[in-house]
């Protein structure tokens, strides 16, 4: 109870510090006072504390179950397990809002520690900005979402997590997401403030590249990690469903490869300057409209945070007032680049990248008016929409050969201009080459779609490139592995797209179905008796044509506290292919719905984006 | 000029976007499965707060009157709220409040009656929340009107609020 009233008060500490912080900063940017540094380390450094005790009182609070606070007794239960009482933590609308504002008053201490080579007004003008964003995280808090919100008389018990919600993988799906997210703030700020202290130019790309690879990073870990929890504990039987809040997600990532892309360019060029800040706004942005989209309940998804309107108004004047700010600065501040410092020779690495810019902001645009227009269709019409995967397929698929290409032939390419001849014969033979492989593939699959059939060509050609840079070439390690691992990634998703197989149909213990040349055998079914729930476990077999035998053994849990029912896929992974089987009650009686799919190349998916993210990484390290 | 032109134009698409999502932001989008409405509830027996005596919910509807069962908690914020909705509703002549106490302290539960006034005639108890999982609730508050053949007519999820309130009435009215 005590702990609640601390985590409360540092909370108003905080937003006190960042109101005067902020004036403060003005005060010394129009010279009216002296900004001393050393002031604003201590200052920034007793925010961050006051949320880390503010944060951890909330911990606290879940870990003892405290339910005179409102947030613990709606989200926690007695019996839960340690492990997901703490997570419980950021599992919910409010404790995951103090997450946020734990990781902007970090980042941005660190980016003050990180930014030392840089010139004093920019890195204050960024503080300033940064700080905007902090006090309107403050004020949404404190004031729609308190997190320390006060219960009496205290009730019994709470009303328990969400049982999909208890799974390891979501418990650091969110915070590693936010990595990402508040990373984006910072590239937001330091973009505003490089454009009013005028500070453009290599040195500032150089030191700005380490945040844009940082959210990258743990963006791309974030998104994958949501993908895992959705195959693994939603049994969906997917990684990627289009659903609008994994979207919501997507987009700001495209923003952020693209700007990885084109912070390169400006950084070795100095061009391309305006494009690359709207790309830093255009991140951040789109990274606060989802963090709108999930919590003001617009969307209805998994993702669905309580329907509050009062917060949904909150964030949507905050991020028009940010988007606001940023259209002014541009209006004022926007840097008048030279035509001729704007020349690019047509063959060379900056076109190239520019034009894969330009791919990304495209599919990027998809995305997004599959997932906003079906929100606007309701307003202006009353209708009621949906999109789904057919209409990304549609639009995404083909451009992504002309992507995979540009991709592949890009890295080879120099700066400025490139010799038309030292296009040489090798890269031609590799395309004879690679055209026989692809041939091989089709024939053996039987596909005849000819869109499919030249999209697994480019990939074979940017997975064949990238791999001989990797082999032949030392330089630029880091983006070598990150294509080739791109390149496998885009192979697996398609082999697994078109190679599934699924049965779906209701059978009884002793039941055998024949599929595929396998046959599925329902062995027997068990309860059990565990901590929090009760489970139901059933064991399949699956024989293959050379007899032998897998078993798997789904299990459905009924938890007691809220009541739910959860379906836990059993998954059998090996290198070529996943069988999947998940199994449901029906309301007759010893008659189950069972589901039973083979999806090959799964875990290469998985493998794959971890190699992307380990060129990232490679990358970050090697940034002075 | 062309500049200004651009970003003008610019701004204007922001507000028109800001409109249409806060107007987004107000549209009912909470979906109540309409396969229960027009069903009957599951019958149910439940001991009362204050004698603590056993009493089917069919002896308790009466003939020709709708009935509103209230889940209801001490601890839970937006039943208090709600509470004075339920007091006028009380004095309807068509309407019998039925409480059901959804995991509670009875002592507790005996205290909030005491403070806010009692607009039930008659308050069961669930302390485990089993009954009211049963018959459909998701949550506390939750007001369910019934016929007086148990069937449900209609279902709000949370709080009551002024709009609620007149429906009620004007089913009552019927």
């Amino acid at each position: 109870m005590v702990i609640n009233q601390i985590g409360n008060y540092s909370l108003i500490l905080g937003l006190i510090l960042s109101i005067y912080l902020i004036i403060y900063l003005f005060l010394g940017i129009y010279g009216v006072a002296k900004n001393n540094l050393n002031n604003i380390y201590s200052i920034l450094f007793l925010q961050l504390f006051s949320v880390l005790v503010s944060f951890f009182s909330l911990v606290y609070s879940f870990v003892v179950s405290d339910f005179t606070n409102e947030t613990v007794y709606n989200n926690s239960h007695t019996t839960k397990p340690l492990f997901y009482k703490i997570s419980g933590t950021w599992g919910n609308h409010e404790g995951s809002l103090l997450l946020w504002l734990l990781v902007l008053t970090l980042f941005i201490f660190l980016f003050l520690i990180y930014s030392k080579k840089q010139p004093k007004n920019y890195r204050l003008n960024t503080i300033v900005f940064q700080q905007i964003i902090i006090l309107g995280f403050f004020l949404f808090v404190l004031f729609t979402s308190n997190p320390f919100n006060y219960l009496f008389p205290e009730p019994i018990e709470g009303l328990g997590l969400n049982p999909i919600l208890q799974d390891p993988a979501l418990a650091i799906h969110p915070p590693i997401l936010y990595f990402g997210y508040v990373g984006s703030s910072i590239i937001f700020s330091a973009s505003l403030s490089a454009l009013v202290s005028k500070n453009i130019n290599s040195s500032w790309a150089n030191h700005i590249k380490k945040w844009v690879l940082l959210s990258w990073i743990f963006l791309t870990f974030g998104i994958m990690l949501g993908s895992i929890w959705a195959y693994y504990e939603l049994g969906w039987g997917g990684f990627w469903f289009w659903d609008p809040v994994e979207n919501v997600s997507l987009m700001p990532w495209f923003c952020l490869t693209a700007l990885l892309h084109s912070i390169s360019v400006l950084e070795k060029r100095l061009i391309l300057k305006s494009w690359t800040l709207i790309l830093s706004i255009a991140t951040f942005s789109l990274s606060m409209s989802g963090t709108f989209l999930v919590r003001s309940g617009i969307l209805n998804s998994v993702h669905t945070f309580a329907n509050d309107p009062e917060r949904g108004v909150f964030i949507l004047i905050f991020l028009f007032i940010l988007i606001f700010i940023s259209i002014l600065i541009f209006f004022f501040f926007e840097t008048n680049e030279k035509i001729s410092e704007n020349k690019i020779y047509w063959l060379s690495k900056e076109t190239f990248i520019l034009i894969n810019n330009w791919f990304m902001v495209f599919f990027l645009s998809v995305v997004l008016i599959g997932t906003t227009y079906p929100i606007f269709l309701e307003v202006l019409t009353d209708d009621k929409i949906s999109v789904g995967p057919p209409f990304y397929q549609k639009l995404l698929v083909p451009f992504l050969i002309p992507f995979l290409f540009f991709m592949a032939i890009g890295p080879n390419l120099k700066w400025i201009k490139n010799d038309f001849k030292k296009i040489n014969i090798k890269k031609i033979l590799l395309l004879i080459f690679i055209c026989f492989i692809a041939i091989f593939f089709i024939k053996e699959l039987s596909i005849n779609n000819l869109f499919i059939i030249v999209l697994i060509f480019s990939c074979f050609y940017l997975f064949i490139s990238s791999l001989s840079d990797l082999i032949y070439k030392n330089k630029n390690l880091s983006q070598n592995i990150s294509h080739f691992a791109f390149s496998i990634l885009i192979l697996s998703i398609i082999f697994n797209g078109i190679l599934s197989k699924e049965y779906s149909g209701n059978m009884k213990v002793g039941d055998e179905v024949n599929f595929n040349s396998n046959i599925i055998k329902f062995k027997k079914i068990e309860t059990f008796d565990k901590k929090n729930y009760k489970s139901i476990i059933a064991t399949f077999e699956i024989e293959d044509k050379k007899k032998q035998i897998t078993l798997l053994k789904p299990e459905i849990r009924a938890y007691n506290q809220p009541k739910t029912l959860t379906s836990e896929a059993d998954i059998k992974t090996n290198f070529f292919e996943d069988k999947f089987l998940v199994f449901s009650i029906l309301n007759k009686d010893n008659i189950f719905n069972v589901r039973y799919q083979v999806k090959p190349f799964m875990i290469w998916i998985w493998l794959s984006t971890f190699l992307l993210i380990f060129g990232g990484l490679i990358r970050f390290t090697k940034i002075k | 000029m062309k500049k200004n032109i651009y970003y003008f134009v610019l701004i204007l698409i922001t507000v028109f976007v800001f409109t249409l999502l806060y107007k987004a932001i107000f549209q009912n989008n909470s979906y109540i499965p309409s396969s229960k409405i027009n069903k009957k509830i599951n019958g149910f027996s439940a001991s009362t707060l204050f004698l603590d005596n056993k009493i089917n919910i069919k002896d308790l509807i009466p003939k020709k009157k709708i009935t509103i069962i209230n889940i209801w908690a001490s601890w839970c914020a937006p039943c208090r709220n709600e509470h004075e909705y339920l007091m006028k509703l009380k004095e309807h002549p068509n309407i019998v409040l039925i409480g059901l106490n959804y995991k509670d302290k009875p002592s507790k539960a005996k205290l909030f009656i005491n403070d806010f006034g009692n607009p039930f005639s008659t308050i069961l108890k669930d302390p485990k929340g089993i009954i009211s999982i049963e018959i459909g609730a998701y949550g506390v508050p939750e007001t369910y009107i019934l016929d007086d053949n148990l069937i449900l007519k209609k279902k709000f999820i949370g709080e009551l609020t002024f709009k609620n309130f007149e429906e009620i009435i004007e089913m009552a009215n019927r």
